[in-house]
């Protein structure tokens, strides 16, 4: 399907701004700035901008432990990220979430999850409010190759099919769960084969090839909104970095790296529109500066940003209301 | 009011709130039954019979069979929850929640802290807890210790037919995610039942009976058992007073150590294996607050620390018996 001029400026400001996200989170976490662990999806942005390009805030999206990217991707406020993932009182969850665990319902984003194989479940019965209530709209579970290891996913495949609800199941295979990669980790040759077999299209995507996501997507979309109950994709794309931001790496060659790299889906996606005259250099570039001045004023304002008061925060929200 | 028993009112608050709000679905193995079966589709109604008739008012997109998939039913109900409807999962037995509990103790309890205070999980897990059917260790659990102690979930343990009604139909109601744990041993346990809906508030104990030397705590089951016990020993003049909480949490520690300033005296009855049980739990809230009031250790009677057993005479003797609770309230009543 042809995209606008405006469409595919919107996909490459989605995606470069994943890229500039991810590349400032982790210069700010060796700073010292951001608690914990972070997950960067670095070199997967094709991947969850092709899956949300035509989700309306109403669809719903659950994640990975590895979310920033779906929630830019879902059209979540990139500065209520960071003072999220810095644990700041005025990020998206109150700095009670963090990176692992942040959401925004607003935008039909259901949370990362860092439990491996935490949304297929959840996905099912998002879908099922939306059988039950005739919305037409879709539930999307993004999990890994990882995940598609784990016994609850497996029970969500198979009961997304039984209630035939309107779920799309996306695989993003990276190639490695945390440290151990795919092909040790699979039983299987393939996931999408196995997928198929709990009764549902899988399809096998280019991950770094924004339009093949896009209309793979597509596909799922017409499928699940026409009441034919779940899809599957996966979608085959790389990881730039290691498990975690400081992971070395000693499991991956330096060559192997730099194939990920070079098959960097920006890059590409700029080229190939360019090339095609939808777009020039100068487009691209105002796209890019806008962005980058966006995540300065994200980190800058998010570093200045107070903590939560333990005072006050620590034992709210627990509950809506505790006797 | 009219007389029901403990698994209609159950099924009366079900059906009731499913009536009134079309957002209460009903899912889990076996709530209607039958599905794809050479017969007919709905007539079995949970295992015990709890959902019976649910089908058949409110059909297949109320009253949703699912495949034996703990965690995705839980996990649907989960998902469900977040994003409009109000589920009431079935969890056949109590001791399943082992390959599911990811799905409630990570998932739906911590949504709302997790994501600061901006999502509601309205959902209602019902299941069966109990020793006393034979049915040995992996059928025979009562686990709720393991529910109270997760922050964002809320745990109901009713006791009798009146508050099975009004406590489920608060959990359906309430806004956060609920635990409901029906007592195998008391689905035939009758009485008078309001045939309109109400509710019963979470965190308000029941003095099920009063008295001024002893109070006795108790839950779910052993709520009738220390009433049967505190009988017995009023025969000898003892007035037993029987707290029920009827949720574990919240817990009403107010009535419980109003009654313990009263009578000076607490035995706490527990059908749960005696470490980091309720038990435990009550004891550790009076000696810290109540110790002033004590004026004999407390005694806990609570079953051994093992799996449910099997064979009968094992399995009697495994829950706490009227013989041991008595030992027991005699023990406290005797300290000098």
């Amino acid at each position: 399907m042809q995209l606008s001029r405006d469409d595919l400026k919107r996909a490459y400001e989605r995606m470069f701004t994943i890229r500039a996200f991810e590349e400032r989170v982790e210069k700010e976490f060796s700073l010292g700035n951001i608690p914990g662990f972070a997950h960067v999806y670095l070199g997967q942005e094709a991947s969850g901008v092709g899956v949300c390009f035509d989700l309306s805030d109403e669809d719903y999206i659950g994640s990975t432990h590895r979310g920033h990217g779906h929630c830019i991707a879902k059209g979540v406020d990139v500065k209520g990220m960071m003072l999220e993932i810095m644990g700041k009182a005025a990020g998206l969850c109150g700095g009670k979430g963090g990176s692992m665990h942040i959401a925004d319902l607003s935008k039909g984003m259901l949370g990362a999850n860092a439990i491996v194989g935490g949304a297929p479940p959840l996905a099912v019965g998002a879908a099922l409010t939306q059988k039950y209530n005739k919305t037409g709209k879709v539930a999307v579970a993004f999990t890994g190759d990882g995940a598609s290891n784990q016994g609850t996913v497996f029970e969500a495949l198979n009961m997304a099919v039984v209630l035939k609800v309107p779920a799309i199941f996306v695989f993003e295979n990276n190639g490695y769960g945390e440290h151990t990669h795919v092909s040790y980790a699979c039983g299987a040759p393939s996931i999408a084969e196995r997928v198929h077999s709990f009764g549902m299209p899988c399809e096998v995507v280019d991950g770094m090839d924004f339009f093949a996501v896009r209309e793979a997507m597509l596909r799922a979309l017409e499928h699940a909104r026409g009441g034919q109950g779940p899809y599957a994709l996966e979608i085959r794309c790389k990881r730039f970095l290691g498990h975690f931001v400081g992971d070395p790496q000693a499991y991956r060659t330096p060559q192997e790296i730099a194939e990920a790299r070079a098959a960097d889906a920006l890059p590409r996606f700029r080229s190939g529109v360019i090339e095609a005259g939808l777009l020039d250099k100068s487009d691209f570039d105002a796209i890019e500066a806008q962005i980058l001045a966006l995540i300065e004023e994200a980190v800058v304002e998010a570093i200045a940003a107070p903590f939560p008061d333990p005072a006050r925060d620590l034992t709210r929200d627990v509950y809506v209301k505790y006797a | 009011m009219s007389k029901k028993t403990y698994l209609q009112a159950i099924n009366e608050a079900v059906r009731q709130e499913m009536q009134r709000d079309r957002r209460v679905i009903v899912i889990g193995e076996d709530v209607a039954g039958g599905q794809g079966g050479s017969g007919e589709a709905g007539g079995v109604g949970s295992v015990f019979g709890q959902m019976q008739g649910l089908y058949k008012e409110f059909g297949p997109e109320r009253v949703i069979d699912t495949p034996i998939s703990e965690s995705a039913i839980i996990g649907a109900a989960a998902g469900a929850a977040l994003t409009g409807l109000r589920p009431v999962a079935e969890m056949m037995f109590v001791d399943f929640v082992g390959v599911c509990f990811d799905q409630i103790y990570n998932q739906a309890a911590k949504f709302r802290y997790m994501f600061g205070g901006k999502a509601k999980t309205p959902m209602v897990i019902r299941t069966t807890i109990g020793a006393g059917f034979r049915a040995a260790a992996q059928h025979s659990q009562t686990l709720h210790p393991l529910f109270t102690m997760v922050p964002g979930l809320k745990v109901v343990m009713p006791s009798s037919p009146y508050d099975a009604k009004g406590l489920l139909i608060q959990a359906i109601r309430d806004d956060d995610p609920v635990i409901f744990l029906e007592s195998k041993f008391l689905f035939g346990m009758e009485g008078e039942v309001p045939d309109e809906p109400y509710r019963i508030p979470f965190g308000e104990a029941n003095i099920v009976r009063e008295g001024k030397h002893l109070t006795f705590v108790a839950f779910g089951a052993m709520v009738p058992r220390a009433v049967a016990a505190a009988e017995a020993l009023a025969k000898d003049g003892i007035q037993v007073e029987v707290v029920d909480p009827r949720t574990t949490s919240p817990l009403d520690e107010q009535t419980i150590l109003e009654s313990v300033a009263k009578t000076g005296r607490l035995v706490v009855i527990d059908e749960s294996p005696p470490r980091c049980s309720l038990a435990c739990d009550i004891a550790g809230l009076v000696a810290d607050k109540g110790f002033r009031s004590l004026k004999s250790p407390i005694k806990q009677v609570t079953c051994p620390h093992t799996p449910v057993p099997f064979a009968p005479t094992l399995e009697d003797e495994y829950m706490p018996t009227a013989r041991r609770i008595e030992e027991a309230a005699r023990s406290v009543l005797e300290y000098a």
